[in-house]
């Protein structure tokens, strides 16, 4: 139920009612994106966003740092346990 | 970077196996019996039977599975609510596909439709708001369940059709909140719980600050996860590192979306069209205090209890379904009498046994069938 999807946000469909094309995985859906625009993120500035799918809503934004920050913690566990990459 | 295959790199699988391992083992050396981890999430529950991650943890860890699953903890009651509007011929009742096979006292949604309901199935609540432009002289009632992940779709729905003045769209709500829930299970003297693995998507949303009760008060670790399986070992290892140090908090592996204060626009829209519930009726859990969402008064004109009744009554379980004992964690599905026998997937007795999320549904559709089944190729602790 509570099952979300990473997707790429690809193209603004309507401004006003905050609805956009989202692409996961090659399938395209149109979702509402009014939970990641703000005054410093307006529409026009999510094409290319990674969001979070969820019931026809992108809930959040993605953050491409803290995922890479996560990966790098796990890559350094792999080296401490002497298990190549 | 597509956030999912990143996630599922089996090297780094393997080294959290031996980390975990290692730390389960140092853990160990002066405690008597497995540490018990929760996870709240039904998600969780999914992911840690598909990647069958439970039977690469050491003997000494023991995973627990919550009520994080919003079919599930559907009581009957509630269910039969649902049946009565959707009986109701002026209305079209729109629903996730996830509740339509939940047996309520009589019927599902699913047998009421075969006996002429119009119960359409939606993959969002705004599929339910076209249906009701599209059907001006039908009222739509959108069945709202879930937890907190769920509910801004919904109220920003309900935003929605009153910015367009639609008279015939409305919800009938059921959202609940997960912590008063995990609050229960921690005052409940039956369930010994160690530590929880916290839902990382209701946690995007309401962010990972309001955990802080579990840590405060209760002295339990609490990690909030994503839910590939690279997620959940990190949680767990995350977990086991807070019992090794000895502390108990909140820590957060999901900082990839989630953050601590949360998302403010969800949590706007939530708390302009709901509000908190006296109390709500949970399967298995009974009534819990301030666990669930209604709609305000200002928003009445799109509440479904208001303009529509329903029967409101409390109904008991079948009295062979231990779905309660188990969403409390107390049972393992296997130990439920009727599991797998004349409680299965195509013929449920329980919610459990329908949601995909459900405990029942995981052990039964990956071959966990008894206590070896559920054990098998369990990692011995390094001696």
């Amino acid at each position: 139920m509570c099952l979300g999807i990473p997707g790429q946000i690809v193209e603004i469909v309507d401004v006003t009612q905050k609805l956009a094309t989202v692409d996961v995985g090659g399938v395209k859906r149109q979702v509402n994106i009014a939970c990641i625009v703000d005054e410093s993120h307006p529409v026009a500035a999510c094409v290319g966003d990674w969001v979070l799918v969820h019931v026809g809503f992108a809930l959040n934004r993605i953050d491409a740092a803290e995922a890479a920050e996560t990966l790098a913690l796990l890559q350094q566990i792999a080296e401490a346990q002497g298990i190549p990459s | 970077m597509k956030y999912v295959d990143e996630f599922r790199d089996p090297q780094k699988a393997q080294a959290l196996l031996q980390e975990i391992a290692q730390l389960s083992a140092q853990i160990h050396v002066d405690r008597q019996r497995p540490l018990k981890i929760m996870e709240i999430c039904g998600g969780h529950t999914h992911s840690i039977f598909k990647y069958g991650l439970e039977a690469l943890l050491p003997e000494t860890i023991e995973l627990v599975h919550g009520p994080g699953c919003p079919v599930c903890i559907m009581p009957k009651g509630r269910l039969d609510d649902a049946i009565a509007l959707a009986l109701n011929p002026e209305i079209i009742f729109a629903t996730f596909g996830d509740v339509l096979r939940v047996p309520g006292s009589q019927q599902s949604l699913l047998q009421a439709r075969a006996n002429g309901a119009d119960i359409r199935m939606v993959y969002s609540p705004l599929d339910a708001l076209s249906m009701a432009r599209d059907n001006p002289d039908r009222e739509v009632v959108f069945f709202a369940i879930g937890f907190e992940t769920t509910a801004p779709s919904t109220a920003l729905t309900v935003l929605q059709a009153a910015a367009e003045g639609l008279p015939n769209f409305s919800l009938f709500c059921n959202h609940v909140r997960v912590i008063p829930a995990m609050e229960a299970l921690l005052d409940n003297p039956d369930l010994q719980l160690d530590g929880f693995i916290g839902p990382g998507h209701v946690s995007m949303v309401i962010g990972s600050q309001p955990y802080q009760v579990i840590a405060d008060r209760y002295h339990k670790p609490l990690v909030v996860s994503g839910f590939e399986p690279l997620d959940i070992l990190q949680s767990i290892w995350m977990v086991l590192r807070q019992f090794a140090t000895g502390r108990c908090e909140v820590e957060n592996q999901y900082s990839r979306l989630v953050q601590p204060e949360g998302n403010t626009v969800a949590l706007n829209a939530m708390a302009q069209v709901f509000e908190v519930r006296d109390q709500f009726e949970w399967r298995g859990l009974g009534y819990l205090s301030q666990s669930g969402l209604q709609m305000r008064s200002d928003y009445a004109a799109f509440d479904a209890e208001v303009k529509f009744t329903v029967p409101g009554r409390s109904v008991a379980d079948h009295k062979a379904c231990q779905c309660g004992e188990i969403l409390k964690g107390v049972l393992k599905p296997w130990q439920c009498k009727v599991f797998g026998t004349a409680c299965t997937p195509d013929h449920p007795i329980g919610s459990c046994m329908v949601s995909s999320e459900g405990a029942c549904a995981a052990y039964y559709k990956y071959g966990r069938f008894s206590q070896a089944g559920a054990q098998f190729q369990k990692t011995p602790v390094p001696g």
